[in-house]
Protein backbone atom coordinates (compact mmCIF):
# COMPACT_ATOMS: atom_id res chain seq x y z
CA UNK A 1 0.00 0.00 0.00
CA UNK A 2 2.47 2.67 -1.08
CA UNK A 3 1.55 6.21 -1.98
CA UNK A 4 2.07 5.59 -5.69
CA UNK A 5 -0.53 2.84 -5.71
CA UNK A 6 -3.14 4.94 -3.89
CA UNK A 7 -2.48 7.89 -6.21
CA UNK A 8 -2.90 5.65 -9.27
CA UNK A 9 -6.21 4.25 -7.96
CA UNK A 10 -7.45 7.77 -7.18
CA UNK A 11 -6.63 8.97 -10.70
CA UNK A 12 -8.24 5.88 -12.23
CA UNK A 13 -11.41 6.31 -10.15
CA UNK A 14 -11.66 9.98 -11.15
CA UNK A 15 -11.13 9.18 -14.84
CA UNK A 16 -13.83 6.46 -14.76
CA UNK A 17 -16.21 8.82 -12.95
CA UNK A 18 -15.56 11.48 -15.59
CA UNK A 19 -16.02 9.03 -18.46
CA UNK A 20 -19.31 7.78 -16.98
CA UNK A 21 -20.61 11.32 -16.65
CA UNK A 22 -19.53 12.41 -20.14
CA UNK A 23 -20.92 9.25 -21.75
CA UNK A 24 -24.22 9.70 -19.90
CA UNK A 25 -24.28 13.36 -20.98
CA UNK A 26 -23.82 12.52 -24.63
CA UNK A 27 -26.27 9.60 -24.37
CA UNK A 28 -29.02 12.21 -23.93
CA UNK A 29 -28.04 13.74 -27.26
CA UNK A 30 -27.72 10.33 -28.88
CA UNK A 31 -31.13 9.34 -27.56
CA UNK A 32 -32.75 12.35 -29.22
CA UNK A 33 -30.80 11.79 -32.43
CA UNK A 34 -31.83 8.11 -32.51
CA UNK A 35 -35.45 9.10 -31.80
CA UNK A 36 -35.23 11.58 -34.68
CA UNK A 37 -33.80 8.92 -36.98
CA UNK A 38 -36.50 6.39 -36.03
CA UNK A 39 -39.27 8.94 -36.59
CA UNK A 40 -37.78 10.31 -39.81
CA UNK A 41 -36.78 13.75 -38.51
CA UNK A 42 -33.47 15.44 -37.75
CA UNK A 43 -33.34 15.70 -33.97
CA UNK A 44 -31.61 18.59 -32.16
CA UNK A 45 -29.17 20.34 -34.54
CA UNK A 46 -29.10 24.02 -33.49
CA UNK A 47 -26.54 24.15 -30.66
CA UNK A 48 -23.13 23.72 -32.29
CA UNK A 49 -22.33 21.57 -35.32
CA UNK A 50 -24.99 18.86 -35.57
CA UNK A 51 -26.23 19.70 -32.07
CA UNK A 52 -22.92 18.81 -30.36
CA UNK A 53 -23.45 21.37 -27.55
CA UNK A 54 -27.06 20.34 -26.89
CA UNK A 55 -26.25 18.44 -23.63
CA UNK A 56 -24.47 21.52 -22.25
CA UNK A 57 -27.46 23.68 -23.12
CA UNK A 58 -29.80 21.17 -21.45
CA UNK A 59 -27.63 21.07 -18.34
CA UNK A 60 -27.51 24.88 -18.11
CA UNK A 61 -31.27 25.04 -18.56
CA UNK A 62 -31.79 22.60 -15.68
CA UNK A 63 -29.42 24.59 -13.43
CA UNK A 64 -31.14 27.91 -14.09
CA UNK A 65 -34.69 26.65 -13.58
CA UNK A 66 -36.57 27.56 -10.44
CA UNK A 67 -35.83 25.33 -7.47
CA UNK A 68 -39.19 24.25 -6.11
CA UNK A 69 -39.85 22.52 -2.80
CA UNK A 70 -43.38 21.28 -2.11
CA UNK A 71 -44.70 22.75 1.16
CA UNK A 72 -45.67 19.39 2.64
CA UNK A 73 -42.53 17.54 1.56
CA UNK A 74 -40.08 15.96 3.97
CA UNK A 75 -37.25 18.43 3.29
CA UNK A 76 -34.24 16.24 4.08
CA UNK A 77 -35.49 13.11 2.33
CA UNK A 78 -36.66 15.18 -0.64
CA UNK A 79 -33.05 16.21 -1.27
CA UNK A 80 -31.62 12.82 -0.28
CA UNK A 81 -33.68 10.98 -2.95
CA UNK A 82 -31.98 12.27 -6.12
CA UNK A 83 -28.56 12.36 -4.44
CA UNK A 84 -28.81 8.69 -3.47
CA UNK A 85 -30.01 7.72 -6.94
CA UNK A 86 -26.99 9.42 -8.49
CA UNK A 87 -24.51 7.99 -5.99
CA UNK A 88 -25.73 4.40 -6.29
CA UNK A 89 -25.77 4.67 -10.09
CA UNK A 90 -22.05 5.54 -10.03
CA UNK A 91 -21.01 2.84 -7.52
CA UNK A 92 -21.01 -0.19 -9.84
CA UNK A 93 -18.29 1.22 -12.11
CA UNK A 94 -15.71 0.43 -9.38
CA UNK A 95 -15.65 -3.33 -10.08
CA UNK A 96 -15.98 -3.33 -13.88
CA UNK A 97 -12.68 -4.18 -15.61
CA UNK A 98 -12.39 -1.39 -18.19
CA UNK A 99 -9.36 -2.94 -19.82
CA UNK A 100 -6.52 -5.36 -19.21
CA UNK A 101 -3.39 -3.83 -17.68
CA UNK A 102 -0.53 -1.51 -18.59
CA UNK A 103 3.00 -2.63 -17.79
CA UNK A 104 5.19 0.43 -17.27
CA UNK A 105 8.75 -0.08 -15.97
CA UNK A 106 7.91 -3.59 -14.78
CA UNK A 107 4.97 -2.48 -12.63
CA UNK A 108 1.51 -3.70 -13.59
CA UNK A 109 -1.31 -1.15 -13.58
CA UNK A 110 -4.73 -2.79 -14.01
CA UNK A 111 -7.57 -0.78 -15.49
CA UNK A 112 -9.97 -1.78 -12.73
CA UNK A 113 -10.48 0.21 -9.55
CA UNK A 114 -11.16 -2.77 -7.25
CA UNK A 115 -10.72 -6.43 -8.16
CA UNK A 116 -12.65 -7.73 -5.15
CA UNK A 117 -13.18 -11.48 -4.88
CA UNK A 118 -16.95 -11.04 -4.53
CA UNK A 119 -17.34 -8.75 -7.57
CA UNK A 120 -20.52 -10.34 -8.88
CA UNK A 121 -22.15 -10.24 -5.44
CA UNK A 122 -21.14 -6.58 -5.12
CA UNK A 123 -23.07 -5.89 -8.33
CA UNK A 124 -26.09 -7.73 -6.86
CA UNK A 125 -25.83 -5.61 -3.71
CA UNK A 126 -25.76 -2.34 -5.67
CA UNK A 127 -28.71 -3.59 -7.74
CA UNK A 128 -30.71 -4.33 -4.64
CA UNK A 129 -30.12 -0.94 -3.01
CA UNK A 130 -30.73 0.95 -6.28
CA UNK A 131 -34.41 1.22 -5.43
CA UNK A 132 -33.84 3.43 -2.36
CA UNK A 133 -33.39 6.73 -4.19
CA UNK A 134 -36.63 6.36 -6.10
CA UNK A 135 -38.64 5.19 -3.09
CA UNK A 136 -37.35 7.93 -0.81
CA UNK A 137 -37.90 10.62 -3.46
CA UNK A 138 -41.39 9.41 -4.30
CA UNK A 139 -42.42 9.18 -0.67
CA UNK A 140 -40.86 12.47 0.42
CA UNK A 141 -42.68 14.45 -2.30
CA UNK A 142 -45.96 13.80 -0.45
CA UNK A 143 -47.87 13.47 -3.69
CA UNK A 144 -50.15 10.59 -4.61
CA UNK A 145 -48.82 10.23 -8.16
CA UNK A 146 -45.25 10.26 -6.91
CA UNK A 147 -46.09 7.64 -4.27
CA UNK A 148 -47.78 5.35 -6.80
CA UNK A 149 -44.79 5.78 -9.11
CA UNK A 150 -42.37 4.93 -6.29
CA UNK A 151 -44.39 1.86 -5.24
CA UNK A 152 -44.49 0.67 -8.83
CA UNK A 153 -40.76 1.23 -9.27
CA UNK A 154 -39.99 -0.67 -6.09
CA UNK A 155 -42.10 -3.71 -6.92
CA UNK A 156 -40.81 -3.75 -10.50
CA UNK A 157 -37.17 -3.60 -9.45
CA UNK A 158 -37.57 -6.25 -6.73
CA UNK A 159 -39.35 -8.59 -9.16
CA UNK A 160 -36.78 -8.33 -11.92
CA UNK A 161 -33.78 -8.38 -9.59
CA UNK A 162 -34.47 -12.07 -8.86
CA UNK A 163 -34.47 -13.25 -12.47
CA UNK A 164 -31.44 -11.06 -13.21
CA UNK A 165 -29.40 -12.49 -10.35
CA UNK A 166 -30.33 -16.02 -11.36
CA UNK A 167 -29.23 -15.42 -14.94
CA UNK A 168 -25.83 -14.22 -13.67
CA UNK A 169 -25.54 -17.29 -11.40
CA UNK A 170 -25.22 -19.53 -14.50
CA UNK A 171 -22.17 -17.48 -15.53
CA UNK A 172 -20.70 -17.93 -12.04
CA UNK A 173 -21.35 -21.69 -12.23
CA UNK A 174 -19.58 -21.91 -15.59
CA UNK A 175 -16.55 -19.84 -14.72
CA UNK A 176 -16.28 -20.92 -11.07
CA UNK A 177 -15.34 -17.45 -9.83
CA UNK A 178 -17.05 -14.34 -8.46
CA UNK A 179 -14.37 -11.91 -9.66
CA UNK A 180 -15.39 -9.96 -12.76
CA UNK A 181 -11.77 -9.76 -13.94
CA UNK A 182 -11.44 -13.56 -13.92
CA UNK A 183 -14.78 -13.94 -15.71
CA UNK A 184 -13.54 -11.60 -18.46
CA UNK A 185 -10.15 -13.34 -18.70
CA UNK A 186 -11.88 -16.69 -19.24
CA UNK A 187 -13.63 -15.31 -22.34
CA UNK A 188 -10.34 -14.89 -24.20
CA UNK A 189 -10.60 -14.20 -27.92
CA UNK A 190 -13.99 -15.21 -29.23
CA UNK A 191 -14.79 -17.61 -26.35
CA UNK A 192 -17.66 -15.40 -25.17
CA UNK A 193 -20.23 -16.48 -22.60
CA UNK A 194 -23.12 -15.54 -24.88
CA UNK A 195 -22.41 -18.60 -27.05
CA UNK A 196 -22.89 -20.86 -24.02
CA UNK A 197 -25.66 -18.91 -22.29
CA UNK A 198 -27.98 -17.45 -24.96
CA UNK A 199 -31.02 -17.89 -22.70
CA UNK A 200 -29.22 -16.32 -19.75
CA UNK A 201 -28.27 -13.36 -21.93
CA UNK A 202 -31.89 -12.90 -23.06
CA UNK A 203 -33.16 -12.95 -19.48
CA UNK A 204 -30.39 -10.59 -18.37
CA UNK A 205 -31.05 -7.99 -21.04
CA UNK A 206 -34.83 -7.96 -20.44
CA UNK A 207 -34.21 -7.55 -16.72
CA UNK A 208 -31.66 -4.80 -17.40
CA UNK A 209 -34.35 -2.84 -19.21
CA UNK A 210 -36.70 -3.27 -16.25
CA UNK A 211 -34.01 -2.36 -13.70
CA UNK A 212 -33.15 0.85 -15.55
CA UNK A 213 -36.86 1.75 -15.74
CA UNK A 214 -36.43 2.09 -19.48
CA UNK A 215 -39.14 1.69 -22.07
CA UNK A 216 -40.96 -0.75 -22.61
CA UNK A 217 -40.90 -1.07 -18.80
CA UNK A 218 -40.94 2.63 -17.86
CA UNK A 219 -44.12 2.26 -15.81
CA UNK A 220 -42.80 4.13 -12.73
CA UNK A 221 -42.82 7.38 -14.72
CA UNK A 222 -45.64 6.47 -17.11
CA UNK A 223 -46.76 10.00 -17.99
CA UNK A 224 -50.20 9.13 -19.37
CA UNK A 225 -51.28 7.64 -16.04
CA UNK A 226 -49.03 9.19 -13.41
CA UNK A 227 -48.02 12.61 -14.84
CA UNK A 228 -44.34 11.99 -14.12
CA UNK A 229 -44.30 9.16 -11.62
CA UNK A 230 -41.84 9.44 -8.74
CA UNK A 231 -40.34 12.71 -9.99
CA UNK A 232 -43.64 14.56 -10.47
CA UNK A 233 -42.76 17.13 -7.78
CA UNK A 234 -39.11 17.56 -8.74
CA UNK A 235 -37.75 20.47 -10.69
CA UNK A 236 -34.42 22.04 -11.63
CA UNK A 237 -31.23 20.02 -11.10
CA UNK A 238 -32.90 17.54 -8.70
CA UNK A 239 -35.05 16.38 -11.62
CA UNK A 240 -31.90 16.51 -13.71
CA UNK A 241 -30.21 14.09 -11.29
CA UNK A 242 -33.03 11.57 -11.64
CA UNK A 243 -33.00 11.79 -15.44
CA UNK A 244 -29.20 11.73 -15.58
CA UNK A 245 -28.96 8.71 -13.26
CA UNK A 246 -31.12 6.79 -15.72
CA UNK A 247 -28.53 7.38 -18.45
CA UNK A 248 -25.67 6.42 -16.15
CA UNK A 249 -27.57 3.23 -15.25
CA UNK A 250 -27.98 2.52 -18.94
CA UNK A 251 -24.25 2.98 -19.54
CA UNK A 252 -23.30 0.76 -16.58
CA UNK A 253 -25.85 -1.91 -17.59
CA UNK A 254 -24.40 -1.96 -21.10
CA UNK A 255 -20.93 -2.31 -19.59
CA UNK A 256 -22.15 -5.22 -17.44
CA UNK A 257 -23.73 -6.94 -20.46
CA UNK A 258 -20.49 -6.55 -22.41
CA UNK A 259 -18.43 -7.78 -19.43
CA UNK A 260 -20.51 -10.83 -18.52
CA UNK A 261 -21.66 -12.05 -21.93
CA UNK A 262 -19.58 -10.42 -24.67
CA UNK A 263 -16.06 -10.90 -23.46
CA UNK A 264 -15.37 -7.44 -22.01
CA UNK A 265 -12.09 -6.20 -23.50
CA UNK A 266 -11.45 -9.44 -25.44
CA UNK A 267 -11.80 -9.42 -29.20
CA UNK A 268 -11.35 -12.11 -31.88
CA UNK A 269 -7.85 -12.76 -33.29
CA UNK A 270 -6.22 -10.82 -30.45
CA UNK A 271 -3.33 -13.31 -30.26
CA UNK A 272 -2.47 -13.29 -33.97
CA UNK A 273 -1.94 -9.50 -34.13
CA UNK A 274 1.60 -9.72 -32.68
CA UNK A 275 1.17 -6.51 -30.71
CA UNK A 276 2.79 -5.61 -27.40
CA UNK A 277 0.84 -6.03 -24.16
CA UNK A 278 0.19 -2.30 -23.75
CA UNK A 279 -1.02 -1.82 -27.34
CA UNK A 280 -3.37 -4.78 -26.93
CA UNK A 281 -4.75 -3.21 -23.75
CA UNK A 282 -5.50 0.06 -25.55
CA UNK A 283 -7.25 -1.73 -28.44
CA UNK A 284 -9.09 -3.95 -25.95
CA UNK A 285 -10.44 -0.95 -24.06
CA UNK A 286 -11.56 0.67 -27.32
CA UNK A 287 -13.31 -2.58 -28.31
CA UNK A 288 -14.96 -2.69 -24.89
CA UNK A 289 -16.29 0.84 -25.36
CA UNK A 290 -17.51 -0.04 -28.86
CA UNK A 291 -19.48 -2.95 -27.35
CA UNK A 292 -20.91 -0.64 -24.69
CA UNK A 293 -21.87 1.91 -27.36
CA UNK A 294 -23.72 -0.78 -29.29
CA UNK A 295 -25.75 -1.80 -26.24
CA UNK A 296 -26.51 1.83 -25.36
CA UNK A 297 -27.81 2.17 -28.92
CA UNK A 298 -29.79 -1.06 -28.43
CA UNK A 299 -31.47 0.41 -25.34
CA UNK A 300 -32.56 3.43 -27.41
CA UNK A 301 -33.55 1.32 -30.39
CA UNK A 302 -35.96 -0.68 -28.20
CA UNK A 303 -37.32 2.44 -26.53
CA UNK A 304 -38.37 3.99 -29.82
CA UNK A 305 -39.70 0.70 -31.26
CA UNK A 306 -41.78 -1.04 -28.60
CA UNK A 307 -44.88 0.34 -26.83
CA UNK A 308 -45.12 0.38 -23.03
CA UNK A 309 -46.30 -2.75 -21.20
CA UNK A 310 -49.34 -2.75 -18.94
CA UNK A 311 -48.54 -3.21 -15.26
CA UNK A 312 -50.08 -6.69 -14.91
CA UNK A 313 -48.29 -7.79 -18.10
CA UNK A 314 -45.01 -6.59 -16.61
CA UNK A 315 -45.56 -8.59 -13.41
CA UNK A 316 -46.67 -11.70 -15.30
CA UNK A 317 -43.60 -11.54 -17.55
CA UNK A 318 -41.28 -11.16 -14.56
CA UNK A 319 -42.68 -13.79 -12.22
CA UNK A 320 -44.27 -16.34 -14.54
CA UNK A 321 -41.93 -16.32 -17.55
CA UNK A 322 -38.48 -14.96 -16.72
CA UNK A 323 -38.07 -16.45 -13.22
CA UNK A 324 -39.00 -20.06 -14.20
CA UNK A 325 -36.86 -19.72 -17.33
CA UNK A 326 -33.92 -18.57 -15.23
CA UNK A 327 -34.35 -21.52 -12.84
CA UNK A 328 -34.56 -23.97 -15.76
CA UNK A 329 -31.43 -22.37 -17.17
CA UNK A 330 -29.60 -22.97 -13.88
CA UNK A 331 -30.71 -26.63 -13.90
CA UNK A 332 -29.56 -27.16 -17.50
CA UNK A 333 -26.21 -25.50 -16.77
CA UNK A 334 -25.73 -27.70 -13.71
CA UNK A 335 -26.53 -30.83 -15.71
CA UNK A 336 -24.12 -29.93 -18.50
CA UNK A 337 -21.32 -29.16 -16.04
CA UNK A 338 -21.94 -32.49 -14.26
CA UNK A 339 -21.90 -34.48 -17.51
CA UNK A 340 -18.73 -32.68 -18.64
CA UNK A 341 -16.97 -33.52 -15.38
CA UNK A 342 -17.85 -37.21 -15.67
CA UNK A 343 -16.73 -37.66 -19.29
CA UNK B 1 -3.65 1.65 12.05
CA UNK B 2 -5.98 2.91 9.34
CA UNK B 3 -8.49 0.15 10.07
CA UNK B 4 -8.56 1.21 13.73
CA UNK B 5 -9.89 4.64 12.75
CA UNK B 6 -12.35 2.97 10.36
CA UNK B 7 -13.56 0.80 13.23
CA UNK B 8 -14.28 3.82 15.40
CA UNK B 9 -16.01 5.74 12.60
CA UNK B 10 -18.18 2.74 11.68
CA UNK B 11 -19.02 2.03 15.32
CA UNK B 12 -20.02 5.63 15.85
CA UNK B 13 -22.29 5.56 12.77
CA UNK B 14 -23.83 2.24 13.83
CA UNK B 15 -24.59 3.37 17.38
CA UNK B 16 -25.82 6.81 16.29
CA UNK B 17 -28.13 5.25 13.66
CA UNK B 18 -29.41 2.64 16.12
CA UNK B 19 -30.25 5.37 18.64
CA UNK B 20 -31.93 7.43 15.94
CA UNK B 21 -34.14 4.43 15.06
CA UNK B 22 -35.62 4.72 18.55
CA UNK B 23 -35.64 8.52 18.84
CA UNK B 24 -37.03 9.48 15.40
CA UNK B 25 -40.65 10.62 15.42
CA UNK B 26 -41.46 9.57 11.85
CA UNK B 27 -41.57 5.80 11.12
CA UNK B 28 -39.99 6.40 7.70
CA UNK B 29 -36.93 8.04 9.30
CA UNK B 30 -36.61 5.14 11.75
CA UNK B 31 -36.59 2.64 8.90
CA UNK B 32 -33.95 4.61 6.98
CA UNK B 33 -31.72 4.93 10.06
CA UNK B 34 -32.01 1.17 10.55
CA UNK B 35 -30.77 0.76 6.97
CA UNK B 36 -27.82 3.03 7.76
CA UNK B 37 -27.06 0.88 10.82
CA UNK B 38 -27.02 -2.23 8.62
CA UNK B 39 -24.56 -0.58 6.25
CA UNK B 40 -22.26 0.30 9.15
CA UNK B 41 -22.38 -3.31 10.37
CA UNK B 42 -21.60 -4.44 6.81
CA UNK B 43 -18.49 -2.24 7.02
CA UNK B 44 -17.48 -4.04 10.22
CA UNK B 45 -17.69 -7.37 8.41
CA UNK B 46 -15.30 -6.06 5.75
CA UNK B 47 -12.87 -5.01 8.52
CA UNK B 48 -13.05 -8.61 9.80
CA UNK B 49 -12.02 -9.80 6.29
CA UNK B 50 -15.44 -11.39 5.70
CA UNK B 51 -16.32 -9.84 2.35
CA UNK B 52 -18.87 -12.50 1.49
CA UNK B 53 -20.75 -11.99 4.73
CA UNK B 54 -20.63 -8.20 4.26
CA UNK B 55 -22.06 -8.28 0.74
CA UNK B 56 -24.72 -10.87 1.61
CA UNK B 57 -25.62 -8.80 4.66
CA UNK B 58 -26.20 -5.77 2.40
CA UNK B 59 -28.17 -7.81 -0.16
CA UNK B 60 -30.43 -9.51 2.38
CA UNK B 61 -30.94 -6.80 5.00
CA UNK B 62 -30.51 -3.49 3.19
CA UNK B 63 -31.63 -4.74 -0.22
CA UNK B 64 -34.54 -7.02 0.58
CA UNK B 65 -35.86 -6.77 4.12
CA UNK B 66 -35.56 -3.01 4.56
CA UNK B 67 -37.05 -2.34 1.11
CA UNK B 68 -40.09 -4.35 2.18
CA UNK B 69 -40.18 -2.40 5.47
CA UNK B 70 -40.17 0.91 3.59
CA UNK B 71 -42.79 -0.47 1.26
CA UNK B 72 -45.07 -1.31 4.18
CA UNK B 73 -44.52 2.05 5.86
CA UNK B 74 -45.24 3.84 2.58
CA UNK B 75 -48.46 1.90 1.94
CA UNK B 76 -49.78 2.09 5.50
CA UNK B 77 -48.99 5.82 5.56
CA UNK B 78 -47.83 5.71 9.18
CA UNK B 79 -46.90 9.36 9.03
CA UNK B 80 -48.42 10.28 12.38
CA UNK B 81 -46.26 12.76 14.24
CA UNK B 82 -46.12 13.18 17.98
CA UNK B 83 -45.91 10.98 21.03
CA UNK B 84 -47.48 7.60 21.27
CA UNK B 85 -49.37 7.45 24.58
CA UNK B 86 -47.49 5.55 27.26
CA UNK B 87 -48.75 4.85 30.76
CA UNK B 88 -46.65 5.65 33.83
CA UNK B 89 -46.39 1.95 34.70
CA UNK B 90 -44.86 1.26 31.26
CA UNK B 91 -42.23 3.97 31.78
CA UNK B 92 -41.23 2.64 35.22
CA UNK B 93 -41.10 -0.93 33.95
CA UNK B 94 -38.92 -0.03 30.97
CA UNK B 95 -36.56 2.09 33.10
CA UNK B 96 -36.06 -0.74 35.60
CA UNK B 97 -35.61 -3.37 32.86
CA UNK B 98 -33.10 -1.17 31.00
CA UNK B 99 -31.15 -0.50 34.22
CA UNK B 100 -30.96 -4.20 34.99
CA UNK B 101 -29.70 -4.98 31.50
CA UNK B 102 -26.99 -2.33 31.95
CA UNK B 103 -25.93 -3.92 35.26
CA UNK B 104 -25.66 -7.37 33.69
CA UNK B 105 -23.65 -6.00 30.75
CA UNK B 106 -21.24 -4.18 33.07
CA UNK B 107 -20.83 -7.32 35.16
CA UNK B 108 -20.03 -9.36 32.08
CA UNK B 109 -17.64 -6.95 30.37
CA UNK B 110 -15.85 -5.72 33.53
CA UNK B 111 -13.45 -8.64 33.56
CA UNK B 112 -13.58 -9.39 29.85
CA UNK B 113 -10.29 -9.04 28.03
CA UNK B 114 -10.72 -7.74 24.45
CA UNK B 115 -8.24 -9.49 22.17
CA UNK B 116 -7.53 -9.37 18.46
CA UNK B 117 -8.03 -12.71 16.72
CA UNK B 118 -4.79 -13.35 14.86
CA UNK B 119 -5.26 -17.00 13.90
CA UNK B 120 -4.66 -17.06 10.11
CA UNK B 121 -7.09 -19.96 9.64
CA UNK B 122 -9.84 -17.97 11.34
CA UNK B 123 -8.93 -14.80 9.45
CA UNK B 124 -9.68 -16.39 6.09
CA UNK B 125 -12.93 -18.08 7.05
CA UNK B 126 -15.11 -15.28 5.63
CA UNK B 127 -13.86 -15.65 2.05
CA UNK B 128 -16.23 -17.32 -0.41
CA UNK B 129 -14.10 -20.40 -1.13
CA UNK B 130 -13.51 -21.31 2.52
CA UNK B 131 -17.08 -20.59 3.51
CA UNK B 132 -18.41 -22.76 0.67
CA UNK B 133 -16.09 -25.61 1.64
CA UNK B 134 -17.17 -25.47 5.27
CA UNK B 135 -20.88 -25.19 4.42
CA UNK B 136 -20.94 -28.03 1.90
CA UNK B 137 -18.52 -30.26 3.82
CA UNK B 138 -18.98 -30.05 7.56
CA UNK B 139 -22.42 -28.47 7.75
CA UNK B 140 -24.00 -30.04 4.68
CA UNK B 141 -27.11 -31.46 6.39
CA UNK B 142 -28.03 -28.37 8.46
CA UNK B 143 -27.50 -26.22 5.37
CA UNK B 144 -29.87 -28.30 3.24
CA UNK B 145 -32.41 -28.55 6.06
CA UNK B 146 -32.47 -24.77 6.48
CA UNK B 147 -33.06 -24.37 2.73
CA UNK B 148 -36.07 -26.73 3.02
CA UNK B 149 -37.29 -24.55 5.89
CA UNK B 150 -37.06 -21.51 3.58
CA UNK B 151 -38.98 -23.34 0.89
CA UNK B 152 -41.70 -24.25 3.38
CA UNK B 153 -41.94 -20.61 4.47
CA UNK B 154 -42.23 -19.48 0.85
CA UNK B 155 -44.98 -22.00 0.08
CA UNK B 156 -46.76 -20.95 3.25
CA UNK B 157 -46.61 -17.27 2.26
CA UNK B 158 -48.08 -18.06 -1.17
CA UNK B 159 -50.83 -20.17 0.44
CA UNK B 160 -51.76 -17.33 2.82
CA UNK B 161 -51.81 -14.85 -0.05
CA UNK B 162 -54.01 -17.06 -2.22
CA UNK B 163 -56.46 -17.97 0.58
CA UNK B 164 -59.53 -16.48 -1.08
CA UNK B 165 -59.27 -18.66 -4.20
CA UNK B 166 -60.39 -21.83 -2.45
Amino acid sequence: MDGNYILYKLILASVILLISLVVAMYSTLLERKVAGFMQDRLGPNRAGIGGIFQPLADGLKLFFKEEFMPGTADKFLYILGPSLTMMIALLTSAVIPWGNSFIINGTEYTLQVADINVGVLYVFAILSIGVYGIMIGGWASNNKYALIGAVRAASQMISYELAMSMSIITIVMMSGTLSLKDIVDQQHGMNWNVWYQPLGFLIFIVCAFAECNRSPFDLPECETELIGGYHTEYSSMKLGFYLFAEYINMFISSAMIATLFFGGYNFPFMDSLNLSHNALTIIGSLVFFAKIAFFVFFFMWVRWTLPRFRYDQLMRLGWKSLLPLAIINILITGFVIMIKNHL
Amino acid sequence: MFSKYLFFILSFIAIYAALKVLISKKPMHSVLYLTLAFFAIGGHYILLNAQFLAVVHIIVYAGAIMVLFIYTVMLLNLNIQGEFPKSRLMKFASAIAGGMLLMVLIAVFRTYDLKMISDPALNQIGLVKNLGKVLFDEYYLPFELSSILFLAAMVGAVMLGKKDIY
